[in-house]
């Protein structure tokens, strides 16, 4: 998604002349053109992020719409005051771009990894959260984040393939109907329901994906089948502020009660081991033989 | 009117405001009180930004405000009240001056700096202030945005530190030492300033200078203005307490006759620079 990232603000920036994009230091050999279209409008910051996201909240005060971009837990949890104080409280249309949601930084290991980055910005003030599912999807979400007035978050991430044909970006996709279970995913972990090799287990699901945070409001669709149907949530985030908790309140708000309702998260790192993204998520089960057996147990009983 | 009169009339005002809420950080206003006369009437431009980081002392900066009539005098009276657009530290976008809700500690530096950035960057390079406690040195950011004003060389920010060797619980070079304080903003890339930020002679000075500075280096510049906590006021000055603690009524009533005093003797010794 990076690349896809630094390709839709070149194009962005070529649209509109008010855009800053600043780093913390990282992205070698993926932003150099960013910074070659950007000019004096990129500015790497150092390793410095609470100074960046007071920088940018002075820059959009003078009127400029500035991207702040670097590993996510760094551009999330680092400076999260100033994201808070200076920025959402403001109400300034600050970008913030965390590159490896989840465990997207594989073997660099936990510190470098973002389990809560979704919860945290999702309890502030004047903030909307982008989860992209598609490569495709990075343009579309860069683009309704340029129109967004309020300060916004986007999870980067590896992709995983989806088969079929992915409607375009937005809050809520259906991705497949399905017979007795609707799962409601955010971000490329969902696709790894499709590798599961279960054609049965497969035939059963209802795919979902949420696009944003704050969840808005369940398209009529999903709400007939959330009334019958089990509901599971998949995220490459950690249980408490993620999407299993935002929706289970939201379903109870509007009076929806599923027969059953299943949140799959990730819980960490309990065997204390390292490895890939993908090893971090089988061993979370959130995907491989793990994923397939919690499925099977929610559909099959 | 005198700078000094100036002084006098805007502490007047924050005195009565701090002793109507019964509230304390009547010594860091104090301690501020001429710097903020000083950029207000003696040096900022209409189209300047000034960014007043210790946002603890904001009542200096409303009374401020209003003594310029940018602010309805009206509103003072409001300060700690239940409703009231004024509260004890800065509000959220509530007033034009007031850019930023500042007072956490650690982030007017590099508000300012993204400000000065913006307007260049816009074409509309302009004279930016940002006032720092000298306690609030402690935050890292605040080194942070010290690197990045100076990498820039945002020759237009001029850093005004408050320095009146006081913090929350204790002296500032017992809780956290900052000395040699000049030392180290030199060490950053800034050209370094010391005047007694209680004596527009010396304030003014430090202006002409900054000035000079400006004009001769492309260099940001960082001016120590040595104060006191509380001064002005015999039982407050250079107290942790005048930080905290609110006057009962003989306490007020020394206040101002501390403060009318003080005034007296710096208009007939000449001291009331204009």
């Amino acid at each position: 998604m990076r690349d896809e990232f630094v390709r839709a603000l070149i194009g962005l920036h070529q649209r509109r002349r008010d855009l800053v994009f600043m780093t913390g230091d990282v992205g070698y050999l993926a932003i150099e053109g960013l910074q070659a279209t950007f000019g004096d409008r990129f500015i790497n910051a150092g390793v410095a992020e609470q100074n960046m996201v007071s920088l940018a909240a002075g820059l959009a005060r003078e009127g400029h719409l500035p991207w702040l971009y670097s590993i996510a837990p760094f551009v999330v949890l680092r400076p999260y005051e100033q994201i808070r104080t200076d920025v959402c409280l403001h109400r300034l249309p600050v970008k913030l771009v965390g590159n490896g949601g989840g465990y997207g930084y594989g073997i660099m290991g936990a510190t470098h990894h973002a389990l809560e980055d979704i919860g945290a910005m999702r309890v502030l003030p004047n903030m909307r959260v982008y989860v992209p599912l598609t490569a495709a999807d990075v343009e579309q979400a860069v683009a309704s984040m340029a129109a967004d007035p309020l300060a916004n978050y986007l999870r980067l991430n590896g992709v995983m393939p989806i088969p079929g044909e992915v409607p375009p970006f937005a809050p809520w996709r259906r991705l497949k109907p399905g017979r007795s279970t609707v799962v409601i995913g955010a971000g490329p972990v969902l696709g790894n329901i499709y590798e599961l090799a279960d054609p049965d287990l497969l035939d059963e699901l209802e795919l979902w994906c949420v696009g944003t945070f704050p969840i808005e409001d369940l398209p009529a669709e999903l709400k007939a089948s959330v009334r019958t149907k089990r509901v599971v949530t998949i995220e490459e985030h950690y249980g408490a502020g993620g999407l299993g908790e935002a929706l289970g309140c939201s379903l109870l708000s509007q009076g929806l009660s599923p027969p059953s309702f299943t949140g799959l998260h990730a819980a960490g790192y309990p065997s204390g081991r390292y490895g890939s993204q993908r090893w971090h998520q089988e061993e979370n089960g959130l995907a491989g033989p793990g994923l397939r057996s919690r499925l099977q147990k929610v559909v099959r009983g | 009117m005198a700078l000094a009169a100036r002084a006098f009339s805007v502490k007047k005002r924050f005195l009565a405001m701090y002793k109507r809420a019964n509230a304390g950080h009547v010594g860091s206003a104090l301690s501020c009180a001429e710097l903020l006369v000083l950029l207000k009437y003696a040096w900022m431009r209409d189209q300047d930004t000034f960014i007043l980081s210790k946002g603890h002392a904001v009542a200096a900066l409303y009374s401020l405000l209003v003594e310029a009539n940018e602010l309805d005098a009206g509103q003072l009276d409001t300060f700690y009240g239940e409703g009231t657009l004024l509260p004890a530290l800065p509000p959220v976008n509530g007033i034009k001056q007031i850019p930023f809700a500042t007072g956490s500690l650690g982030h007017g530096l590099s508000l300012c700096a993204g400000m000065a950035v913006g307007a260049a960057l816009a074409g509309r390079p302009r004279d930016f202030f940002c006032l720092t406690s000298d306690g609030e040195l402690d935050a890292g950011s605040i080194w942070e945005a010290a690197l990045f004003v100076s990498h820039r060389k945002l020759a237009n920010l001029v850093w005004l530190i408050d320095r009146n060797r006081i913090q929350g619980m204790g002296g500032t070079e017992d809780v956290l030492a900052l000395e040699p304080l000049a030392d180290k903003l030199a060490s950053f890339g800034f050209q370094v300033l010391e005047a007694d930020g209680h004596d527009f002679g010396a304030l003014l000075a430090a202006r002409d200078a900054c000035r000079r500075l400006q004009a001769k280096r492309p260099a940001p510049v960082a001016i120590i203005a040595n104060t006191i906590k509380g001064h002005g006021i015999r039982y407050m000055q250079d107290t942790v307490a005048s930080h905290y603690l609110p006057m009962d009524d003989a306490q007020y009533r020394q206040a101002l006759d501390d403060l009318a005093s003080a005034y007296a003797t710096a208009a007939v010794t000449g001291r009331d620079a204009r």
